[in-house]
């Protein structure tokens, strides 16, 4: 591995299989145990420096890096100097000074991580930035794919919704590919980039044309504010097109699995009977996230302290 | 003051002497000899007249952190410039005669270029209503070039009116093409790159509907236009239907868009963040292209200092913008010289001849030539250095060229007979 984790574009496919990997090996290490601890990462600091509110990622991050026994010091960019106007250079060289091993940073700006790892000399882990990557959230999706339907290679996985705005789409495209998944993208042309033509993926404005083929399909979380900038005319019109429904759930084959990185808007992209049915692996996907971020810590830090 | 210049070759030609006497170049030969005159020895040398910039941020007033009219007029000699243009976008913004004829006073008392300031098109760069332009024209600063550079005027009736009305000034209005409403947010060049960086994406049409519109403005009002900072291919061609047309219309571009390319991006570092974005090779080839054809009639180098801190961050919180002076020309040297695309002529004509006459500058953009005004540079083309931003003369130091090879270097400045620069360095 690599000293840092900033996209999935820079995993190959031997880092990424090792991550997953070793996420599987933690979870048998763990299973069963009553205490789900393990002392791998004893004396090491990491450092959540979340520049935008996520109680989900910080959460699974703050757990996945106390079960390995590290010291976690969570510092919201909210009420603190940042607030003051401290820079992000500035707040990396003051908690680097304070001895952490690694920041786990979630910016609004796609590129701070890269920015960051720049500046100090321990690990960075990219928790998401702005639009661009969230490489965690596409390893536990591969994680999840990989465990309910035994493989990766050629699994036909569609990712539907407002691609344009979404980190975990870019990851996800990157990572799934490098395993040998074939993804399809699902979304109004409004919501997709322009350039997603050199992607390695095929693209669709059609979902009903899609879900018949697919063996996972991952509902990507859309605001309905984004009818205010007529990405789409209204909430009822995407959800109408681009929804997923009981009704289209039948059109998925036997074992097709229904994904979702959360938060989520049922009624929107996603209906509640949807969200709770057997196929959902979203509960899943949050429990597997746990163990995904284990490994990565585990693989960036787990050596001897610097 | 007298100068005796040895052995320089104008415009690449053969290697002549040059007397410069009185502000002036009084002969120009072979083997010239005079008592009691500085001598500067320019083998190898070309001369070329003194360079003429339509685009340059000074800052001052109200950004003396990042730049003042003195440090960036020690830039400009440096690298052969020997009049600028000090863009409206100051704190306060010189949208008054007060303004205007500060900015002009410092450049005076710093005495290294001309300093000729812009004025705003509109009150404050809002895009709402004129700016006391006649007022600025008449001024100690003799305003001609009326540019909201950082905004564009978007409003198309607002346009037209600036357009009519500098006409009664000799005047020009200098549009920052973007349209306003493609480019909320927008970080760099839209294209495959900004989809997979996630940067919000700044599409080309944005610049080219603007210059479109204004083009077929400028043709109906019968207006002077000219064009800041093209960075499209497709702006290029817009320009040369619009100049087979006769439409009177003039176009700058970048030192940095005609060498680098969006791909610099990928770092995230926002030393490469500038509006317009650095765009595709395409576009670059053919912006080198339309400055060796004449459809971009200028370089122009919208030197653009910033401080430390507004650089060393993510990169959508940076100011856009990246230094220029120091190394426009060997920037031109390497993209077009080099090429084959422009001969030293060539280069004389889009750094100053055309510059000097968009910016109607009677001084400078002169023949190199007994009588003219002696304002020149003294080139050597063999040196190759690499950019090292701590050595420049700007009080900033975004420079995207750092650690880069460049070709030429510029030995001598003089304004009006006086020796700027000499051996490379500020004189003062």
């Amino acid at each position: 591995m690599k000293r840092h984790l900033l996209e999935a574009a820079d995993l190959d496919r031997a880092d990424a299989t090792l991550v997953l990997d070793t996420a599987a090996q933690i979870d048998q290490a763990l299973a069963g145990r009553e205490v789900k601890k393990l002392p791998t990462l004893r004396g090491r600091t990491v450092v959540n420096l979340f520049y935008e509110d996520s109680t989900r990622t910080r959460i699974s991050f703050e757990l996945a890096a106390k079960r390995l026994s590290a010291d976690v010091i969570n510092f919201s960019a909210k009420g603190s100097s940042v607030s003051k106007g401290e820079s992000l250079k500035d707040t990396a060289l003051t908690l680097e000074a304070m001895g952490s091993d690694a920041i786990v940073v979630r910016h609004s700006a796609s590129g701070a991580p890269h920015r960051l790892a720049n500046w100090v000399r321990g690990s960075v882990v990219n928790a998401g930035d702005g639009t661009h990557e969230h490489p965690t959230q596409a390893l536990l999706d591969a994680y999840t794919i990989r465990r309910r339907l035994g493989r990766l290679d050629g699994v036909r996985v569609a990712v539907v919704g407002d691609v344009l705005h979404s980190r975990v789409a870019r990851s996800n495209v990157w990572l799934l590919t490098t395993l040998g998944a074939e993804v399809t993208l699902v979304a109004p042309p409004t919501l997709l980039p322009v350039g997603v033509g050199a992607w390695p993926v095929e693209v669709s404005y059609d979902l009903d044309a899609v879900l018949p083929k697919a063996d996972a399909v991952m509902m990507l979380r859309v605001q309905a504010e984004r009818m205010n900038a007529s990405f789409f005319p209204s909430a009822r019109e995407y959800s109408r097109r681009y929804g997923l429904d009981a009704r289209r759930m039948a059109a998925l084959g036997d074992d097709a699995i229904v994904m979702h990185p959360g938060p989520m808007n049922r009624g929107m992209e996603i209906a509640a009977d949807v969200a709770d049915s057997v196929r959902s692996t979203i509960v899943e996907q949050v429990g597997n996230g746990v163990s995904v971020r284990m490994a990565v810590l585990y693989l960036l830090l787990g050596g001897a302290p610097a | 003051m007298t100068t005796l210049i040895k052995g320089a070759r104008v415009l690449g030609g053969e290697p002549a002497d040059l007397l410069l006497e009185d502000g002036r170049i009084a002969a120009v030969g072979r083997r010239l000899s005079v008592t009691g005159a500085d001598v500067v020895d320019a083998d190898g040398l070309v001369a070329l007249p003194g360079l003429v910039d339509l685009h340059t941020h000074l800052r001052e007033p109200g950004r003396e952190d990042a730049e003042t009219v003195e440090t960036g007029s020690r830039a400009a000699a440096l690298g052969g410039y020997t009049a600028v243009h000090a863009m409206a976008n100051t704190d306060p913004v010189a949208d008054t005669a007060g303004v205007v004829e500060q900015v002009w006073r410092l450049g005076r008392q710093a005495g290294l270029v001309d300093v000729v300031p812009v004025g705003a098109v509109t009150v404050g760069l809002r895009g709402e209503r004129l700016a006391e332009l006649g007022a600025m024209a008449d001024s100690a600063a003799r305003v001609r070039v009326f540019s909201d550079d950082g905004h564009c005027v978007a409003d198309p009736a607002l346009m037209r009116r600036a357009l009519e009305y500098v006409k009664a000034l000799d005047g020009v209005v200098a549009q920052h093409a973007e349209e306003p409403r493609l480019t909320v947010g927008a970080q760099m060049n839209e294209g495959d790159r900004s989809a997979r960086l996630g940067l919000t994406g700044w599409p080309a049409a944005a610049e080219e509907a603007v210059i479109a519109r204004d083009v077929l403005l400028a043709q109906h009002v019968g207006a002077r236009l000219h064009v800041c900072h093209v960075s499209t291919a497709g702006s290029v061609e817009i320009l040369r239907w619009a100049k087979s047309r006769g439409v009177q219309v003039t176009a700058e571009v970048t030192p940095h868009h005609l060498l680098l390319t969006e791909a610099l991006a990928e770092s995230y570092d926002p030393v490469f963040k500038v509006n317009p974005p650095l765009r595709t090779d395409e576009d670059v080839q053919a912006l080198r292209q339309g400055l060796a054809d004449g459809t971009v009639d200028a370089v122009a180098t919208d030197h653009a200092p910033h401080a430390v801190e507004d650089k060393e961050s993510e990169w959508a919180q940076a100011r856009p913008g990246m230094l220029g002076l120091e190394q426009a020309l060997p920037v031109v040297v390497e993209a077009l010289v080099e090429t084959g695309l422009l001969d030293w002529a060539g280069v004389a004509d889009r750094m100053s001849v055309r510059p000097a006459a968009i910016g109607r500058l009677d001084g400078h953009g002169r023949p190199v030539a007994p009588g003219e005004p002696a304002n020149l540079l003294l080139l050597d083309p063999a040196a190759r250095a690499a950019v090292d931003p701590a050595a420049l003369a700007s009080r900033s130091r975004n420079s995207p060229y750092a650690g880069r090879e460049l070709p030429g270097r510029v030995v001598a400045t003089f304004l009006r007979g006086e020796a700027t620069v000499l051996d490379g360095k500020a004189v003062r």
